[in-house]
């Protein structure tokens, strides 16, 4: 049984339809991609997953339970934690309060810790920079923080929104190692990338999204050598 | 020695600004909104506090304590049924203009449950005054005390933002509201906490300002909640340390304007500074400065 599934997904926002009746599935321990251009709806589905949007239609399972209508904030206790596009770390607040923001759903005060010292540990620039204000970490240390902020929630599947953008190609390797590592560790991850080479060199399997619809799927192999996968998204 | 005895009454009444001040500004830190009916609020406090202990025989502290409980369930009901339901309102001026309407439904209120006439209010602070330098600089208790209430609540506050769960979850909402859910935030929730806090708070200085100056009506809350508002724009609106610190220079201009200029031109003095204030620094003495987002 899936993880996650998707299920006939449609969203609107006012009268123009952004998701035209989508499905796919994540299984447990997969890292799966979810390619497409600017528009194509990726972040709208992210954001109708962890329920910051309704759906007009269709359902989102999360391990068996029916959570389309589970508000925002009760997602992250499920298990399921969402980096968000655009980092969105509390610019105002030190590092170690932002982590600490990532545990609020948590009360086991030295299970906190423990989990403190493994994100310390896979971003060790963190731990250096703990009492630093977000806001004047660089964009790739933004990066790191909105991801170990999402890791304090230990979930079992984690939603991560266009990770490398705006960061420079040696930042994007270093952000796409961690991811890959995050998974190995074993949390299922779902992500959602423009830089589509990048996501399928450490994907599964992936989804490509055009406006709304799922035009392609497969093994995320098989679909980087596809050509029209080659031509559209991968810049050959 | 009279200027040391106006600066004293200067601060004290800007105390009771700048915990008025105190809920304009987490409200408006937080939910982004200027809720006009928060000086309204005060007004019921202090009616609350007086019918307890005229009516009720009350005790002084338990009326105060009622005040509290009655002006933070206020608070509350009011967020929920005037301005939650606009909280995604296409325009903010839709929340705004209820808050005006809230306002004149709370003073109207009054009007029924209380009357027109001016009700005398009872000090609360029944201890002697502080008699300094042989008797030359001479202080009532009723200043020492609501100076000492303002400390109070300052540092009880900013406690409560730094330690506590909630107090951080508040400071998440107010810089990012869908961020903070993710994290499990229960926004609606925290937003109803920010306007019960700044309530219970209302009602306090309510207290406070009809000891002071003890004539009670349906509008005695109208001018010092501007005047607070003013504060929390002076000090930087959304700054809880700005709210403090705009009060009391708020409330120390208006006793050197009344004593030192004129009495009836100190009202006109007070928003001349604001002026000139908000020309220097736009963003008001400690306001954030506007931050582009990457």
């Amino acid at each position: 049984m899936a993880m996650l599934e998707i299920k006939d997904l449609e969203v609107y926002y006012g009268m123009i339809q952004a998701i035209k009746g989508v499905s796919f599935q994540v299984n447990e321990g997969e890292i799966i991609a979810l390619i497409g251009a600017n528009g194509a709806g990726k972040t709208t589905i992210l954001h109708t997953i962890t329920g910051l949007i309704a759906p007009k239609k269709g359902s989102v399972i999360f391990e068996g339970k029916d959570i389309t209508k589970v508000p925002a904030h009760k997602i992250v206790s499920l298990g399921m934690a969402h980096v968000p596009e655009g980092r969105r770390v509390f610019a105002q607040l030190t590092v170690y309060q932002n982590l600490k923001l990532g545990a609020y759903t948590r009360s086991d005060k030295n299970g906190i810790e423990e989990t403190l010292k493994e994100v310390y540990k896979r971003f060790p620039r963190l731990e250096e920079r703990k009492n630093q204000i977000a806001g004047t970490l660089s964009g790739g240390e933004q990066q790191m923080l909105a991801m170990g902020r999402a890791l304090m929630s230990r979930p079992r599947i984690i939603l991560m929104d266009e990770p490398s953008m705006g960061l420079s190609p040696i930042l994007v390797n270093e952000i796409f190692d961690i991811i890959q590592s995050v998974s190995a560790a074993g949390t299922t991850v779902l992500l959602v990338e423009q830089n589509a080479k990048k996501a399928l060199s450490i994907a599964d399997r992936a989804y490509v999204l055009e406006t709304g619809n799922i035009v392609m799927s497969g093994e995320a192999s098989v679909l980087m050598d596809d050509d029209s996968i080659r031509k559209a998204y991968l810049g050959e | 020695m009279s200027f040391l005895s106006y600066l004293i009454n200067g601060i004290s009444l800007g105390s009771v600004y700048a915990i008025i001040a105190l809920g304009y500004t987490m409200v408006y830190g937080i939910a982004k909104m200027l809720n006009f009916a928060h000086g309204d609020v005060i007004m019921i406090g202090a009616y609350v506090t007086l019918t307890a202990m005229t009516s009720l025989m009350a005790p002084t502290i338990p009326a105060i304590l009622l005040a509290i409980v009655v002006c933070t369930v206020l608070g509350v009901v009011i967020e929920r049924v005037a301005y939650r339901p606009l909280r995604n309102a296409t325009s903010p001026l839709a929340v705004l203009i209820t808050a005006i309407g809230v306002s004149y439904l709370l003073q109207n209120i009054a009007l029924l449950v209380f009357g027109a006439n001016t009700k005398s209010f009872p000090s609360v602070v029944q201890l002697p005054a502080l008699s300094l330098a042989g008797g030359n600089l001479v202080i009532s208790s009723l200043t020492l005390v609501t100076i000492l209430a303002c400390i109070v609540i300052m540092i009880g506050l900013t406690l409560f933002i730094k330690k506590t769960k909630a107090g951080q979850a508040m400071l998440a909402v107010s810089e990012d509201r869908g961020a903070a859910q993710l994290m499990g935030i229960n926004v609606n929730g925290t937003i109803a906490l920010t306007f019960a806090i700044g309530s219970g708070l209302a009602a306090i200085a309510g207290v406070l300002l009809c000891s002071a100056y003890p004539s009670l009506t349906p509008y005695t809350g109208s001018m010092p909640g501007i005047k607070a508002f003013v504060a929390a724009v002076f000090g930087g609106i959304g700054s809880i340390p700005g709210a403090m610190i705009g009060g009391i220079l708020l409330g120390v201009i208006e006793i050197f304007g009344r004593a030192y200029i004129s009495s009836q031109m100190a009202d006109a003095i007070v928003f001349a500074v604001l002026i000139v204030v908000l020309l220097v620094k736009p963003a008001g003495l400690l306001g954030k400065k506007i931050q582009e987002k990457v």
